[in-house]
């Protein structure tokens, strides 16, 4: 055990689980207990008569039964954008700068990792695979997504931001921005005349589909069966590996060493023989293999995908990322976790809440809302300490 | 080196009586081309880049004035009405032009990254399309079930009372959506207010329940235009008849009033612009956006004047607004979306942020790339499409070309191109703002 602590800094490895743990019991116990109570109180007045009216079952009976699957889907989401929130968390806080084209090199993951399963499925293998091969062609689908984003995050980094290095704050983002709305018509230009469409649908193959029954809720006359789909499981399972690998990466090396040593002061960095812009290219490597394993596990939830298919999720990681903290890592899970919660339960109880005045529809605002309120009462977020702004 | 022989070509084209000839060339080669050829987009060009020699060349501030004049008042309602295409695409040159004069008073003067700008936009196209249109008896229908028979809320003449309101009622939005976000720093603000439009196109596309307000996705129509005096389409035949060939009828003569109306907006938009950016407040906004700090420390009030900037960005996008709203007479959420935003932004940044001049011939430039280019190409690659041409080495006919492939809707490409190599090449944009030349030396040496 000497030996292998010697190597391995296992306390980097356990934080983040348990960071995580916290995180997700938490924010689901909170949420669920604001609904709870919202529930319990509306129940008395006209928004649980009309319930009852309609449905034949209180507002609190119809809560409790929807809650744990509720839980389930709001964990999945906001793992999705816990993952994709620590590319963006990851460029701030080397580079202080917002990385507008990360939702699109998420989406640039996606394509490749659903166009290279929609390729082996032409062939015929993804048909009549096993299942031990059905997972190894989604970790194939996930290897090539992830080296395609990566690779072009650097190559982003390389030809749009490194020359504006220096410059005022607000043009390397116009730059981001540029980049962003290139690729989104890249995406669009190549998928239209290689495959003549560009809403592609990820194949379905292995037992991905599949639903693992959790458990079957009697309340009242109605019942409800509890589950969670495999693919949520392997989103959740995947999302957990990245943020612990990244966690190591960042605490535990040599590379994430130099790294926080470019976050703190590029100058001094490099004056102690650091290769900054080498730490730079890393580290938007870093985030772009996140941000395409975000993409293909993205659209093996969600299944289908287009070139915009990245700008409400990256609008949305973003958020999580500045209220967990921007430039924090474990902030950035906190804040995707709870949005992801916020972000369901607004979607599945709102509309009943508010007697069908204001439904799911809202939820993309919702996000906004946070990030505003957030912005105004708690700029350093969540989790993050109060700094100056760097001159 | 050709720079070098460009600027003494120019230096020397600059002498005597010579610009006054060749502007006055340029402005008589293009009328008549378009006179004679009015379906060719080049003759077009030709006409419209007469306006940059006009700025160009040195010529007295009288002979300048008098030209645009006759070309703004007299040549292009007279071409326009010929071929109607041109007056649209002028009318949204005009229509962009002041939107980008709006963002460049948020951006270009004040430094602050307004990526939600169309959300003003929408304010004001939606406040005419509500009290200019039968919204106002739907608002207890679902979108589609309404009765046939309902009439309209408020006469067309209210339409001129609504502009005015739109120019309030969008500076008030802008005050009370800056008053939370002002507070965030730069690059912060920039997602808030993104943030902010879109929770404006939401809401615009969702708030036909419970109430409805906004017909959601499917949008208001029909909407009222105003009242236009009986004797203006008589009173233009008799005066440009002759010239045009044939009688002008008065739906083509709206298109010719909104024209008018915006090259009004404009002209009291650019004199506002240039009074502020001459004003106290306008050197408020410069300090404020070189150095926050220091400006603070000057004892500028911050929070005041970046919500200032907001206001009169704010309300030249409302006034636009009901002008859109009353020439369309449709909208719907879709002419608002973040896409817009970003098109007006690159216009700024493409002609200058903080240039007036520069400004305007971005929202022309784009505008014009936008409707004539990409659409062109769209055009040919659907003739080449129906040909039977093959493109030689590799073999590819081009009737195999996927029909998904429609150059006129690459819009995002070309906003993004224009946003990147200008921030890399010429951050000042085409025609710099004077200020700014100065200010921006310090990034041309690495």
């Amino acid at each position: 055990m000497k030996g292998i602590q010697r190597y391995v800094n296992v306390t980097e490895i356990v934080r983040p689980i348990g960071h995580l743990l916290a995180f997700s019991v938490g924010s689901a116990a909170l949420m669920s207990a604001i609904v709870i109570v919202l529930a319990l109180i509306l129940d008395r007045t006209v928004v649980g008569a009309d319930l009852m009216d309609r449905y034949n079952v209180s507002l609190y009976t119809y809560t409790m039964i929807n809650l744990p699957q509720v839980v389930i889907d709001g964990l999945t989401i906001g793992f999705v954008y816990a993952a994709i929130a620590l590319g963006y968390t990851m460029v701030y806080g080397v580079l202080e700068f917002i990385n507008f084209a990360h939702s699109e090199i998420f989406a640039v993951g996606a394509f490749v990792g659903v166009e290279l399963l929609i390729a082996l499925d032409a062939t015929g293998v993804l048909a009549g695979a096993t299942l031990g091969m059905a997972y190894a062609y989604l970790i194939m689908a996930l290897l090539a997504g992830m080296l395609a984003a990566g690779g072009l995050a650097m190559a982003v980094e390389r030809v749009a931001y490194r020359p504006l290095r220096g410059a005022s704050r607000l043009v390397p983002l116009i730059s981001a921005i540029g980049v962003s709305f290139l690729l989104q018509d890249l995406i669009r230009l190549v998928e239209s005349l290689t495959t003549g469409q560009f809403n592609r649908i990820m194949p379905t193959f292995g037992n991905f589909d599949q639903r693992i029954i959790l458990g079957k809720l009697n309340m009242g006359a109605s019942n409800i069966t509890l589950g969670i789909s495999i693919k949520s499981i392997i989103v959740i399972a995947a999302a957990v590996l990245m943020l612990v690998a990244l966690n190591y990466l960042v605490n535990a090396t040599r590379i994430g060493k130099a790294m926080r040593a470019v976050a703190q002061d590029r100058g001094t960095a490099s004056l102690m023989g650091i290769n900054v812009n080498r730490i730079i290219s890393i580290t938007f490597l870093v985030g772009g293999l996140l941000g395409g394993a975000a993409g293909v596990l993205f659209a093996l939830k969600f299944t289908r995908i287009d070139p915009f298919v990245g700008f409400f999720p990256g609008l949305k990681a973003f958020t999580a990322a500045v209220l967990g903290g921007i430039g924090n890592l474990t902030g950035a899970l906190l804040g995707g976790l709870v949005l992801g919660m916020l972000e369901t339960f607004a979607g599945s109880f709102m509309g009943v809440f508010t007697m069908g005045a204001a439904g799911s529809e809202y939820k993309d605002i919702f996000a906004f809302s946070i990030l505003i309120l957030v912005l105004i009462f708690r700029p350093q977020g969540l989790m993050g300490k109060h700094v100056g702004q760097k001159a | 080196m050709v720079a070098d022989l460009f600027r003494n070509l120019f230096s020397f084209l600059n002498r005597g009586w010579l610009p006054y000839l060749i502007v006055l060339g340029h402005m008589g080669a293009g009328t008549l081309l378009v006179y004679n050829l009015p379906r060719s987009n080049l003759a077009f060009l030709t006409l419209m880049t007469s306006f940059l020699s006009l700025y160009f060349f040195r010529t007295n501030l009288r002979f300048k004035l008098i030209s645009g004049i006759v070309l703004t008042l007299v040549a292009i309602p007279v071409l326009g009405v010929r071929n109607i295409f041109y007056l649209e695409v002028i009318f949204q040159v005009s229509v962009f032009a002041a939107l980008a004069l709006g963002l460049n008073i948020v951006v270009g003067f004040a430094g602050l990254l307004d990526l939600g700008y169309v959300a003003f936009y929408a304010v004001g196209a939606y406040l005419w399309a509500f009290f200019g249109s039968q919204q106002f008896y739907v608002l207890h229908y679902a979108p589609g079930t309404q009765p046939s028979d309902l009439p309209f809320l408020l006469p067309g003449d209210t339409f001129y009372l609504f502009l005015l309101l739109g120019v309030i009622v969008a500076a008030i939005t802008g005050l009370i959506l800056g008053l939370p976000v002002l507070r965030v720093r730069g690059d912060y603000l920039a997602i808030v207010t993104l943030g902010f439009g879109e929770v404006i196109r939401v809401l615009a596309n969702n708030l036909d329940k419970p109430l409805n307000f906004t017909n959601g996705p499917q949008g208001i129509t029909p909407i009222q235009r105003p009242t236009m005096p009986d004797f203006a389409v008589e009173w233009f035949n008799g005066l440009f008849g002759p010239l045009i060939g044939h009688p002008v009828s008065s739906a083509n003569m709206y298109n010719l009033m909104f024209y008018l109306m915006a090259l009004f907006v404009i002209v009291v938009i650019i004199f506002v612009t240039k009074r502020l950016d001459d004003s106290a407040l306008g050197r408020a906004w410069t300090a404020v956006r070189e150095d926050e700090t220091a400006a603070l420390a000057q004892g500028i009030p911050l929070v005041k004047v970046k919500l200032l900037a907001f206001a009169v960005g704010a309300s030249f996008a409302g006034i636009m607004g009901v002008l859109l709203a009353a020439s369309r007479t449709f909208i719907s959420p879709e002419s608002f979306s973040f896409m817009q935003s970003i098109g007006v932004l690159a216009m700024v940044i493409l002609g200058g942020s903080g240039s007036i001049p520069g400004v305007i011939l971005g929202a022309a430039t784009i505008t014009i790339l936008n409707l004539q280019v990409l659409q062109g190409f769209s055009l040919y690659l659907n003739e080449l499409r129906q040909s039977d041409a093959v493109i030689p080495i590799i073999n590819f006919a081009w009737k195999d070309l996927s029909t998904q492939l429609d150059p006129a809707k690459y819009q995002r490409m070309l906003f993004g191109l224009i946003l990147i190599l200008m921030m890399i090449f010429r951050p000042a944009g085409l025609i710099p703002a004077k200020r700014r030349e100065r200010d921006l030396s310090k990034y041309q040496s690495p």
